[in-house]
């Protein structure tokens, strides 16, 4: 039934809740990403961002609810099966392999895959996205500065050929240039790769300037959704993801507003 | 010369002794870097490998070469079989839980042993049972060179597995990143189960190697626990410092056996564990790496 209904989306993720323990990260939260198309999610910290993409990748199982990818239902699936349906996670914290080389950990990346000469040619695509990992390919990941590895932890994960990339905090501990670049990078693999990327990010700013939609989530529950360009417009997003302050009517700064989806 | 000559060969001696201690070391390395679990039955899986090797060769009258390579197919195949069945159950359970899961296991191994093989102590014959070479003033067992050659081949068909192969460098990143290997596709159940096939593998390689030296029975994996000061000499978690750690235990107790009073061979490998641990910590060839932010 429900494949007929969402022939549209690549992944279609349905009430999902997720525990930690008794403590319950995510409180039914249903999201969609349609092929070709950058999604983002955006929350404060402990919101329950990771979770949900951990969730889809299969490293937790969620107590209740659908994920649907690309026509098969792949909750409680193991991590390396999910994998190999095509979806690719780029975790937070990069989580390089510290004593292999940066040419070591793009072949890890390409592990489920066997056509040699492509994946060749993929890891020279990554080189060319990337060329500061092409100087240092034969450096051990774990003595490359924090950038370095994200920019690692993006290739690796390309390296699979996915139908759909996790991007789990790509702006993490960067400094404001090397974010820009990174997500200028981002946009440039979504449109030449047709890749769609669900995005996890805490610099709204960015996120929504990259992404085409967006999720605010807050403490598990998705409270808001909408194009990007339309949530930049909301006085709430503004106020409190995009820090920019508007006076008040009195004149001055409202500091016990109540948003509007409370 | 006389004298230079005697050290040279208690030296060479002493590391052949010391390749056993270095191969169980290295399992329990292996084993420990990929699940952080420590497997005290090492040594008593070097003994089924020894066993196994017995009742290959001389048992059923297999040719040396044949019969140890079932032995160590053999073994390795009940290391992937106890970490199916048992073991990957533990995994992430308590350090304490682990240890007497695997001390209890080496109890059993031990008694299984003895019912299926009996309690005397047995040997078969190898093609460097009690020959020697003489090479200037030494007299070097061939049994001995056999270990240590041995060793040094099997040493790098392992180097050459983890750094040249994708499944050899699955295993290393399942190692390093066990949630990262999942995202890549890598299937680090299997993986961890292969490696403890390797593990098992090579104690049943120092198994046979050492039964023209000594012989087998039941309670010959008791050098587990020499090899255990091996790999903590060694930096618990370093493949190579698992092998110099074991020559030098190996080495130490030869030249202690000969030179200081009776008695004190045994503990020399605990001294000089306690020594290096207290002027390195983190042992000899002893791994950090500090994750960035």
């Amino acid at each position: 039934m429900s494949a007929i209904l969402n022939t549209e989306a690549l992944l279609k993720v349905s009430n999902i809740e997720t525990f930690y323990g008794p403590i319950q990260a995510i409180r039914g939260v249903s999201l969609e990403v349609h092929p070709g198309q950058i999604v983002t999610v955006l929350g404060a910290n402990g919101a329950g961002k990771t979770t949900i993409l951990k969730t889809i990748s299969g490293v937790m199982d969620p107590e209740r609810g659908q994920v649907n990818f690309d026509g098969h239902d792949i909750q409680r699936m193991s991590p390396d099966k999910v994998m190999r349906r095509g979806i690719c996670h780029s975790p937070e914290g990069r989580e390089v392999f510290p004593f292999l080389s940066v040419h070591e950990n793009l072949v890890m990346g390409a592990y489920s895959r066997h056509d040699r000469d492509e994946v060749a040619q993929d890891m020279e695509m990554c080189y060319g996205y990337f060329p500061r990992l092409k100087e240092r390919q034969h450096q051990r990941a774990g003595q490359m500065s924090g950038g370095e590895q994200q920019m690692l932890a993006i290739s690796r994960a390309l390296m699979g050929r996915p139908k759909l990339l996790l991007l789990d905090e790509p702006s993490l501990g960067l400094s404001p240039i090397l974010v820009t670049q990174i997500f200028d990078i981002v946009r440039r693999i979504n449109r030449e790769r047709g890749v769609a990327i669900l995005l996890v990010e805490q610099n709204a700013h960015i996120a929504l300037k990259t992404a085409d939609y967006g999720y605010i989530i807050e403490v598990g529950r998705i409270v808001l959704e909408d194009t990007c360009a339309r949530l930049m417009d909301k006085d709430d997003i503004k106020e409190f993801y995009l820090g920019q302050k508007d006076e008040g009517v009195r004149g001055r700064r409202r500091w016990k507003r109540k948003k509007l989806w409370r | 010369m006389q004298d230079a000559a005697r050290i040279l060969q208690l030296v060479i001696n002493g590391s052949a002794a010391g390749c056993i201690y270095g191969l169980v070391a290295l399992g329990f390395v292996l084993i420990y870097k990929a699940t952080e679990m420590v497997n005290f039955a090492q040594g008593d899986i070097m003994m089924l490998g020894g066993f196994a090797a017995y009742t290959f060769i001389a048992t059923l009258g297999m040719n040396y070469w044949l019969g140890a390579l079932l032995a160590i197919g053999a073994t390795a195949l009940f290391g992937y079989l106890l970490d199916v069945l048992i073991l990957r159950r533990v995994i992430g359970q308590p350090q304490f839980q682990v240890v007497m899961l695997t001390l209890g296991l080496g109890f059993i191994f031990r008694a299984a042993a003895g019912i299926g093989w009996g309690y005397d102590s047995i040997a078969f014959v190898t093609p460097f049972t009690n020959k020697v070479v003489r090479a200037g003033g030494l007299v070097l067992g061939q049994d001995n060179l056999s270990i240590i050659a041995g060793t040094l081949v099997l040493c790098g068909v392992l180097y050459v597995f983890f750094s040249r192969t994708r499944l050899g460098i699955a295993m290393q990143a399942s190692s390093q990143n066990q949630l990262a290997a999942y995202y890549m596709g890598i299937p680090v159940r299997s993986v961890f189960s292969m490696i403890w096939a390797i593990s098992a593998g090579v104690a049943a390689v120092a198994g046979i190697l050492l039964s023209p030296v000594s012989m087998i029975d039941v309670n010959m994996g008791g050098i587990g626990i020499k090899a255990f000061a091996a790999a903590v000499l060694g930096g618990f978690g370093s493949i190579p410092g698992a092998l110099v750690g074991g020559i030098i235990v190996g080495v130490v107790e030869q030249l202690s056996g000969y030179y200081l009073p009776p008695g004190t061979q045994d503990v020399t490998s605990n001294v000089v564990l306690l020594a290096v641990l207290v002027l390195r910590p983190q042992g000899l060839f002893g791994q950090t790496i500090r994750k960035r932010v």
